[in-house]
């Protein structure tokens, strides 16, 4: 009974602790924008972070694509062999960068890279006063650090997902023209006329998305650290997993959304 | 009480189980200087902290200069935040900035000045705290006295009418403790600004106070003119000032 009752009490304490922590993120988004619209945009504050993400970013996301692009490809390749559809796998893969794997990779990247490194950062200023700091001069914190960490956060994933998509395609390129000979102005007349636009538009609205989710988490909870230099480790792993999973949740509605769409 | 800018009416606080404040009333007299006396972790921080709305009581009224402020969002909180300035216990200097920039951050954010004349009243502030020429400095490069008197240019950088100093001599040397002192009665004097002082040094207690008084258990159990306070029977006033583990407060 005894056990029954612990179980309960702890599933009741956790159901409380997420609706409460839904609630503070809710909060924390609404005064966010609730800055965004009422003050002028720090665009030389927005500037510094799209170099910090989106620069600094670049090396990692050239890296992923062009051997996702890759990978992906030579998967293809060997299931359209056995239908001779070779000729297939540039809009294939095309197709699977621009509308998954760009938005997708890229966001899951840039929050290992920037989500965490938002989480830490807040988070070190949090527990050290420079928050309190920034308070006591009259001078909101969500003005100052959230909003353009955030609107960096979205441009960023987006640039970087358009250049996910247009190295992962090099890299499909690579392995179907120059490994396997496939013939390059098929290759590329098959990928464009089989590629829509709306694809890519898709993959850049669920890109946008996935950027201001990832911002938003890293940002909100380095603002919820608490407990010093341990905190603050704590604070950038949820930073991750939590970015990481929304990530994949909300992909799979903007998906629903996006397959319902005539 | 027309003679009171921060007025504290009934105030209560509590972190988890732990009444920090309770119901406690206080007034802090425009263009004086007042210490808050109290043993570690008494409260002082954070009743100071409720001064300037970092802090919202759970109970009780906080006027200042005339405004109740707890029931004031973030954003109306700020006319009000900019009649103060703060120096942290530990300073809070953003370390991702140098010296310079972190005392000119308060002057970039609310006043129209140029570069040029940013760059001369940093240059004055921290010649007043002893430190011009440490602009180029990352707090990191400073050590924890070092980045006190910067934390404290931060905080008279805009020569506010209310200064807040929690801790402002802890970690300094006698030489600078006493320069700072001297700061902050030259200040008061200067400009005629209001001081609220957090600290332990009964030495800068006695050099810079119009007016003493004692947290003690969530309320001001005393205060008074140095010369009341020093005369005070009150048992937990007397080991304070007597600085003896004996007596009513035990040391463990």
């Amino acid at each position: 009974m005894g056990k029954l009752k612990r179980s309960i009490e702890s599933f009741g304490i956790t159901a409380i602790r997420f609706i409460d922590g839904i609630g503070e993120f809710s909060l924390f988004v609404g005064r966010t924008g609730h800055q965004l619209v009422k003050r002028p945009i720090r665009w030389r504050l927005v500037l510094r972070q799209i170099e910090w993400i989106g620069i600094g970013s670049l090396p990692i996301i050239v890296l992923t694509s062009l051997f996702t692009g890759g990978v992906f490809a030579i998967q293809l390749l060997i299931a359209l062999q056995m239908f001779s559809a070779e000729n297939y796998v540039g809009n294939s893969t095309l197709q699977s960068l621009t509308k998954e794997l760009g938005p997708v990779l890229s966001a899951l990247m840039i929050t290992g890279r920037c989500g965490s490194a938002m989480a830490a950062e807040i988070g070190t200023m949090t527990v050290t006063e420079q928050i309190d700091a920034l308070r006591a001069m009259a001078v909101s914190p969500i003005d100052y650090l959230v909003v353009p960490r955030v609107i960096a956060g979205t441009i960023a994933t987006v640039v970087s997902c358009a250049l996910f998509d247009l190295i992962g395609f090099g890299g499909a390129w690579f392995v179907g023209v120059h490994l396997k000979k496939l013939d390059p102005g098929i290759f590329w007349s098959e990928s464009m006329y089989w590629t829509d636009p709306k694809d890519l538009v898709q993959g850049i609205i669920k890109a946008a998305c996935f950027g201001l989710v990832l911002s938003l988490i890293g940002c909100h909870r380095g603002y919820q650290t608490t407990g010093g230099a341990e905190g603050v480790g704590r604070s950038t792993t949820q930073a991750v997993v939590i970015a990481s999973v929304a990530i994949f949740v909300l992909d799979f509605f903007l998906t629903l959304w996006f397959f319902q769409e005539p | 009480m027309s003679d009171s800018i921060i007025q504290l009416t009934q105030i209560s606080k509590r972190f988890g189980s732990q009444t920090v404040l309770d119901q406690l009333d206080f007034a802090i007299g425009r263009g004086t200087t007042t210490v808050i006396l109290g043993r570690s972790g008494s409260g002082k921080s954070v009743l100071l902290k409720h001064m300037i709305g970092l802090l919202r009581p759970d109970q009780g009224a906080i006027w200042v200069d005339g405004t109740e402020m707890t029931r004031l969002s973030e954003d109306q909180l700020t006319p009000i935040r900019r009649k103060f300035g703060l120096l942290f216990q530990d300073a809070a200097l953003f370390d991702s900035m140098t010296v310079a920039d972190n005392v000119a951050f308060p002057l970039r954010e609310h006043t129209p000045l140029t570069e040029a004349e940013v760059a001369t009243i940093v240059a004055e502030k921290l010649e007043q705290v002893g430190l011009n020429g440490s602009q180029a400095k990352l707090p990191s490069q400073l050590s924890g006295g070092m980045r006190k008197r910067v934390g404290l240019a931060r905080a008279i950088a805009l020569d506010p009418e209310i200064i807040l100093y929690d801790e402002p001599t802890t970690g300094l040397d006698p030489v600078l403790a006493d320069g700072i002192g001297r700061l902050i009665r030259d200040t008061q004097q200067r400009l005629k600004v209001t001081s609220v002082v957090i600290s332990h040094d009964m030495s800068l207690t006695f050099s810079i106070a119009d007016k003493i008084a004692m947290l003690y258990r969530g309320k001001i159990i005393e205060q008074g003119t140095p010369e009341e306070f020093q005369r005070s029977r009150h048992p937990v006033v007397r080991q304070f000032l007597d600085g003896t583990s004996d007596g009513p407060e035990s040391v463990m």
